[in-house]
């Protein structure tokens, strides 16, 4: 399967750094839709299933991020979950994914900060897409 | 040598004496603090019994199982929570969920370890805990001494500081990279969003001072007789081009006597704060309504809008720093969250009171009430 059939959802409560990543992963060759927000998204996960997902932390509520990718999990299990988020800094929380203990209720696949390269970017997408 | 009193409250007693002896020899130490940490470990095999001990000796840390056999872990939090005692929580659990994790948060268990846990598992985080501890205590100590260092504050500022700076620089970096082409032109939507995001910063720092004035009382007040009505006026007239835009029409209405012993600056912003909220959040060919009475022991300041309004969850934390009410109604409108808090602390410094009524859809009331002095 190429990359131009995978579908990846963002959702970021910043327009615009939702619109730098959204050209950002476009630039990668995949389809992109975005969503301002964590109700948006549900909305959008109601209806459609995408290959992968990255999910900003902190949008309508602190933990929008970890209650989406946990929505997202229970309805498609084996969609691999990217939480993006610059919260790690600025709150003194490390929710480092290599740690078995958060592992267990945190249902992300990858925990980025915000701010990464593309190049990094697209090498973790393409890694939990298998490409 | 520091000594931090751990208790393990689990009801399996195989738990309770691993704790015990993986914590037994082993001591933590960080670069910025003074000396090291060992550790006293004390045993509570129910959600009671870990009470009747956190009530009759200090604790530093607990180690604390959600299942139990009578409460269970998050009551014994919400408990450890309501007492304010000083110390951290770490959930140990075989169950954790995500919901409980979030509730575990919310009444401010530090962290999780999922059961079996591994002894270098269970010394990699209580060393995480103590640091924790150590640096709570730390902010504590700094504040008792009169430093105001207000860390939920800061790291919420930080955050609304480095998005902006994200955007722009993100925008930036493809400009550099020409992602759109040699033609100034195609890249005119991402200056105009980069200088759109660092006006909002330039406010947001403007907002950011305001409260500094009013927080560290540095600034010399200059208390006169007042005449309200005229500062509501100039705060109108301030907004008066943005209403034109929007086709928002202001009234003004004062009763009796509206003057009032305050320093002008201060009621300046409190008039600035509430109109050009009015204005901002309303609709197109709205209204705003200033009324400024006299009431003899005080003074009520009032300003309705017919604007987009809120719901009653909303209203109950707009006046929280930082709390911006997001929706797709609010998502054009440009604002730092300051503005209410900074309005309430204003009041607050008057011995007034502000308080808030709105309908989604119909439009807000704030009504502010300052007694003479």
């Amino acid at each position: 399967m190429s990359n131009e059939n995978k579908l990846i959802l963002i959702a970021d409560d910043d327009a615009d750094y939702l619109y730098q990543i959204e050209m950002m992963v476009k630039s990668f060759g995949f389809r992109v839709k975005t969503a301002e927000g964590q109700a948006e998204a549900e909305k959008i996960l109601e209806t459609t299933k995408p290959d992968l997902a990255i999910f900003d932390l902190m949008m309508e509520q602190e933990d929008s991020g970890f209650i989406l990718a946990y929505k997202a999990r229970r309805k498609y299990p084996d969609m691999p979950i990217i939480i993006a988020s610059a919260a790690t800094a600025e709150t003194g929380y490390s929710f480092d994914l290599y740690d078995e203990g958060n592992k267990g209720w945190i249902k992300a696949d990858l925990y980025l900060e915000k701010g990464i390269r593309p190049d990094q970017l697209h090498r973790e997408i393409n890694k939990l897409l298998k490409i | 040598m520091a000594t931090l009193q751990v208790l393990v409250v689990d009801d399996e007693p195989g738990i309770r004496s691993g704790v015990v002896r993986i914590l037994q020899n082993f001591t933590v130490g960080y670069p910025f603090m003074d000396e090291d940490f060992d550790f006293a470990v004390i045993e509570a095999g129910t959600g009671e019994q870990a009470i009747e001990l956190l009530n009759s000796r200090p604790i530093d840390v607990v180690l604390l199982d959600n299942k139990l056999p009578g409460m269970d872990g998050i009551e014994v939090l919400e408990y450890i929570n309501k007492q304010k005692y000083d110390l951290a929580v770490m959930m140990i659990t075989s169950y954790a969920s995500l919901d409980l994790a979030i509730r575990a948060t919310k009444n401010g268990a530090y962290n999780f370890m999922p059961k079996p846990f591994t002894p270098q598992e269970l010394r990699a985080s209580i060393e995480n805990v103590a640091k924790h501890l150590f640096l709570k205590r730390m902010t504590r100590k700094m504040q008792a001494e009169g430093k105001q260092i207000r860390f939920q504050f800061l790291s919420v500022l930080s955050h609304e500081l480095k998005s902006p700076l994200n955007a722009v620089e993100g925008y930036l970096k493809m400009m550099q990279e020409k992602q759109l082409g040699d033609n100034i032109d195609s890249y005119a939507t991402m200056i105009d969003r980069s200088l759109a995001r660092l006006k909002g910063m330039r406010n947001l720092i403007m907002d950011l001072l305001d409260l500094t004035r009013i927080e560290s009382g540095k600034k010399e007040r200059r208390l006169r007789e007042t005449e309200l009505p005229a500062i509501a006026r100039q705060a109108m007239d301030t907004m008066e081009p943005y209403a034109i835009q929007k086709n928002v029409k202001m009234t003004l209405q004062s009763k009796g006597n509206t003057t009032l012993l305050a320093d002008a600056d201060e009621m300046e912003i409190i008039f600035n704060n509430l109109v050009s909220n009015a204005v901002k959040y309303n609709k197109d060919n709205g209204q705003v309504n200033v009324l400024i009475e006299d009431q003899g022991k005080e003074i009520l300041i009032r300003v309705s809008d017919t604007g987009i309004g809120m719901s009653k969850e909303d209203t109950q934390k707009i006046f929280e720093d930082f709390v911006r009410i997001k929706n797709q109604k609010t998502k054009e409108i440009t604002g730092s969250g300051l503005g209410l808090s900074i309005l309430k602390r204003m009041v607050e410094q008057y011995n007034g009171t502000i308080e808030v009524e709105s309908e989604p859809d119909v439009g807000s009331t704030f009504t502010v009430r300052i007694p003479r002095q």
